[in-house]
């Protein structure tokens, strides 16, 4: 058998007098879409912060491709490939799609080979070419992302992760803030991550999203987990009784 | 309605009209130039019958009267961008003019002749402003003082530093070289408008072209992204607050070489026209948006203003109330240009 791109193994994590997370396993493959499921509380949160960097967890492995890893920074994660999209997305709202993808990393280049200047011109080509991928035609590279829609915003955030080669990306509530029509083009990124072979992680309290991309579905309750199912075998009545417990 | 596709949404930044309207309003401050311009030529052809702008002398004079809330603005322009503010600059103007003038007097006591004299004059200005820089960056960024609160302090202690040290009276400089400087020309250009334009271009580099420009933009917009993309806020934060006072320092500098002398209420009056010419520049207080070319057009506002006024025989009080009104007006401007940005499609 071949090894899973994330296995979790019995993750434990405690906050002083409260278990938040206890004995938690999931695996993910290449090309797969996980929705993990619960109440407020359930460990959601902890366990994504575990598993990209955030918190140390306390017992328990997390393997990437087979390699049991340690992350003390969200950063050590995003070098090994784990990128998280947080609601807030992160953006800098005043600067072009290139200048998201590269803020922090941006590319030079030496104007009559003697001062260096930011490279502008090679961060929008990769911003046009990055964006494509997600299937995302942008006609005015220097804009703002402040002046595009809360899903174009979020295919931005998700473009500058898959520029950078991440394997797999965390999606916490991506679609929680937006209008229906936003929602469906957020879903359709997910299915074009995952077409791409990223294996992706999907936070969701709309059982109506999780079941639309989801191939399985991981339920916690109270820190441990409740169930696990694949999509096609299960119905939002059983995902609920697993998550209230019951 | 099959799931869309998320191309088939139209890049609201093609929306023509939106667009012209936000650069209109970019470029603000060139528009009140403009206006400013055109307005005392008019009444300088009507009533003395001459050119306002075509005249050397006047612009020579516009020139002089930029150079120190120009210089103040250019730092105050990328702390501005990030979100801060400087209220410390026009004090650590003055304590860098009272000990650019005691380093040059200090020269021959020191076996130094006139030249190396003026040099260490000039160079100790722009030093002395590296405390007021560091210590206001390290309250912002480390201890988390707000740079109104930090920068409202170190107004107060650069202020009382500089009477303290210049003994409550105007210190003057015996060496003629620095009056050279402050008062000569090279190609019929005044020495310090040429030193003034040569910062204000590598102003314009740093904060165009550079990755600390580009950061700055970044922490002002959006500080958290910034801390996420792996920026050194912090370290940025220390930087950006010895920037401005490094500014602030050049123009003490200046200020003892054009009047020989140094005074701790040098740069009193220049706090808020620095403040001023950056917001009539385009930036926003609330951090994120500006650039050099505006501030350099606000300066320029603020100097034709000033000297406009002069030369229309106005009481010079004035000044004051037409300032006060350009900034008004920049800020509403600003306000219905956010108004203009918010309004992104959500479909």
């Amino acid at each position: 058998m071949t090894e899973a791109l994330l296995s979790v193994r019995g993750l434990s994590k405690r906050f002083g007098g409260v278990q938040a997370l206890n004995g938690v396993s999931l695996d993910l493959e290449a090309g797969e879409v996980l929705a993990l499921a619960g109440d407020n509380g359930a460990g959601k949160s902890t366990l994504i912060k575990a598993i990209s960097g955030v918190h140390r967890h306390d017992e328990g492995e997390i393997r990437l491709a087979g390699e049991a890893v340690a992350f003390d920074t969200p950063q050590d994660a995003r070098a090994r490939g784990i990128e998280t999209i947080y609601q807030d997305l992160a953006l800098a709202d005043n600067l072009s799609i290139g200048a998201n993808i590269f803020l922090g990393r941006e590319p030079k280049r030496r104007l009559f080979g003697l001062l260096p200047v930011l490279d502008r011109t090679h961060m929008a080509e990769a911003a046009r070419t990055t964006m494509a991928r997600l299937d995302f035609h942008v006609d005015r590279l220097d804009a703002p992302v402040s002046t595009f829609s809360g899903g174009q915003r979020q295919a931005v955030a998700i473009g500058r992760a898959i520029y950078w080669n991440a394997r797999i990306l965390i999606m916490d509530e991506p679609t929680a803030a937006l209008g229906v029509p936003e929602q469906r083009k957020v879903l359709a990124l997910v299915r074009s991550l995952k077409a791409q072979g990223k294996g992706v992680i999907f936070i969701s309290h709309n059982l109506g999203d999780i079941f639309a991309v989801a191939d399985r579905i991981v339920v916690l309750r109270r820190g441990v987990k409740a169930g696990e199912r694949r999509t096609a075998e299960t119905d939002a009545d059983e995902v609920v009784r697993l998550m209230v417990g019951g | 309605m099959p799931m869309s596709s998320i191309s088939s949404i139209p890049s609201p930044a093609t929306n023509g009209g939106r667009a012209i309207l936000l650069r209109i309003a970019e470029l603000r401050a060139w528009l009140f130039l403009l206006i400013l311009v055109v307005f005392f030529e008019a009444w300088a052809r009507i009533v003395y019958g001459t050119s306002f702008i075509l005249n050397p002398y006047n612009l020579q004079s516009i020139g002089i009267f930029a150079v120190a809330p120009l210089l103040l603005a250019l730092g105050q322009t990328f702390v501005i961008i990030s979100a801060g503010i400087d209220l410390s600059v026009g004090f650590t103007m003055g304590l860098a003019a009272v000990v650019a003038a005691h380093a040059a007097n200090l020269g021959p006591d020191i076996g130094l002749g006139p030249v190396p004299a003026m040099l260490l004059g000039l160079a100790a200005g722009i030093a002395v402003a590296f405390v007021p820089g560091l210590v206001n960056g390290w309250l912002i960024a480390h201890l988390k003082v707000p740079p109104f609160i930090g920068t409202l302090g170190m107004y107060g202690v650069a202020r009382g530093t500089a009477f303290l040290i210049a003994g409550g009276t105007t210190v003057p400089v015996a060496n003629a070289w620095f009056s050279t400087i402050g008062n000569g020309r090279i190609a019929g250009i005044p020495t310090v408008v040429l030193i003034t334009i040569i910062a204000a271009l590598a102003m314009h580099y740093l904060l165009s072209q550079t990755r600390f420009g580009q950061h700055t933009y970044a922490i002002g917009a959006n500080r958290n992204a910034a801390l996420r993309a792996g920026i050194d806020v912090r370290r940025h934060a220390i930087r950006l607050y010895l920037l401005s006072a490094v500014c602030a320092g050049l123009a003490g500098s200046l200020y003892a070489a054009r009047f020989a002398a140094g005074a701790a209420q040098a740069g009193e009056p220049l706090l808020l026209d620095s403040i001023a010419a950056v917001v009539i520049g385009g930036a926003s207080l609330f951090g994120g948006s500006g650039t050099i070319g505006g501030t350099i057009a606000g300066a320029l506002v603020i100097a034709v203003i000033q000297y406009g006024l002069v030369f229309i025989d106005v009481e010079p009080f004035w000044q004051f109330v037409a300032v006060g009104v350009v900034i008004i007006i920049s800020v509403l401007v600003d306000q219905s240009q956010r108004r203009l940005a918010r309004g992104r499609q959500d479909d």
